[in-house]
């Protein structure tokens, strides 16, 4: 049987228009054989949500480099639980200090990349925490 | 009914773009499932958009989208983007030209990626479209890849197709060729703001007129449209896009010919389903016990040829009933 392919999204919600980074993980993520929807900026938590579960992703890559991530990444979690989506990861990357970490855990983000990440990094990540569903 | 069935026909999001993945991902269950949502397809009417990379296609896609709700038609969108011959992956960006109906409930958006399929399609877009069909959509719009001259994949699946054209790509010779400018029930010159668009319309359009038609036949209209940051007027272009494409589709009912593209279709899927059920198997077990590298072995010393082997091979398979 064929294998399945891993599918993820990366949007970035907010008002925030730095999409640099977002669009230089979204190649990587083409170049590591992942099925990669890229949606762009200024995007509501609603928007994202729906177009996760539209997409059947494995997995949502928020970026945000605005500071507002400590409203909209949780926000985007609950509305995946909500819509009985919650098998579908969420994690998330910019700048982000430190101290935010543990609400965002505690909010269901599953892991939080910042600056200096490598690429490779994260891709490993994927790979590890992502068995592309059966 | 299966759940599965009722759930997707009753137009549930969740389990139809599931079903859509394992469509995709081939998995034999899903199969079953396509089997079952059958009976329920084939009442959308679907619209094609194909056309160069960078025409224009997703950003059309999206303002008939927008026609199309104030319509109160219900909505489904396939975008199909190519995936890497190198890595396997793709970077499917068509939805963000699309982003303002992403919570409009009467819209669903699913991105497909070619996987390899070289008809400007993906592999499982004829499947994806009857899972949208199974869901009620009235209309569904199947955006290709980029395409050239010749990835027509489109006509199987579609009965309106829309070619979109951008000026300065060539001259009047390239209109005249074979392929893509056949398959057009309407054009959009696209960009039409831009140097060179009224001459492109004058080419088409003499090209549209020395074309052998009958008076009872379907002329393709040209649409041109203008730019995207000129609202009023790019919304009524939209507009009249729209209603291009509902003249032909009142054409296709009024003339027979819907009933001709929909056999056309069905031939197209009990031979791609042939293919499936009779070629796949037999190939997949040919690789698995190595049988298929030592014929090549053989045709590549001249020992045998192609022809003579894939006949014993047929002979072989069909007799036997196996694979089952």
């Amino acid at each position: 049987m064929p294998e399945r392919k891993i599918r993820v999204m990366v949007a970035k919600p907010g008002l925030d228009g730095h999409d640099r980074g977002a669009r230089i993980l979204a190649r990587c993520f083409r170049d590591a054989g992942f099925e990669v929807i890229y949606t762009g900026c200024h995007q509501t938590p609603e928007q994202v949500a729906a177009a996760a579960i539209q997409e059947d992703v494995d997995l949502v890559g928020l970026s945000c480099l605005s500071g507002a991530h400590r409203i909209l990444f949780p926000r985007v979690v609950e509305l995946l639980r909500e819509k009985n989506a919650s098998d579908i990861t969420v994690i998330g990357g910019g700048i982000i200090p430190e101290q935010d970490f543990q609400m965002l855990y505690d909010a269901g983000i599953q892991a939080i990349f910042t600056p200096g990440a490598s690429l490779d990094s994260i891709v490993d990540w994927i790979r590890t925490h992502i068995q592309a569903r059966n | 009914m299966t759940q599965n069935t009722q759930k997707i026909c009753a137009g549930d999001v969740r389990s139809a773009s599931r079903l859509i993945r394992d469509l995709e991902d081939r998995r034999p269950e899903a199969r079953l499932r396509l089997r079952q949502i059958f009976p329920h397809t084939g009442r959308s009417f679907i619209i094609g958009i194909t056309g160069s990379p960078g025409a224009g296609k997703s950003t059309l896609t999206d303002a008939l989208i927008g026609e199309l709700r104030k319509q109160q038609k219900t909505v489904g969108v396939l975008a199909v983007d190519p995936s890497s011959p190198f890595s396997g992956g793709a970077l499917l960006g068509d939805r963000v030209r699309m982003l303002r109906h992403a919570e409009d409930e009467g819209v669903f958006i699913r991105s497909l990626a070619t996987r390899g399929a070289l008809g400007g399609l993906a592999r499982a877009a004829g499947d994806a479209i009857h899972v949208m069909e199974a869901m009620g959509k009235d209309v569904i719009l199947v955006e290709t890849v980029g395409i050239g001259q010749q990835e027509l994949d489109i006509i199987h699946h579609a009965h309106s197709i829309i070619v979109v054209l951008v000026p300065g790509m060539g001259d009047e010779i390239q209109t005249m060729k074979a392929g893509v400018m056949e398959i057009a029930d309407v054009f959009v010159i696209n960009k039409a703001d831009r140097p060179g668009a009224r001459q492109l319309r004058t080419e088409l359009a003499s090209l549209l007129n020395v074309s052998p038609h009958g008076p009872q036949d379907w002329i393709p209209p040209i649409v041109s449209i203008g730019n995207l940051y000129e609202p009023e007027n790019f919304a009524k272009k939209t507009a009249e896009l729209m209603d291009a494409v509902a003249k032909h589709h009142a054409h296709l009912v009024v003339s027979g010919q819907l009933a001709e593209r929909t056999e056309r279709k069905a031939v197209m899927e009990i031979t791609d389903a042939l293919r499936a059920c009779i070629l796949e198997p037999v190939l997949e077990r040919l690789i698995a016990d190595g049988e298929l590298k030592k014929i090549a072995k053989r045709i590549q010393s001249r020992e045998t040829d192609p022809f003579t082997e894939a006949e014993a091979i047929a002979r072989r398979f069909l007799k036997t009933g196996e694979p089952s």
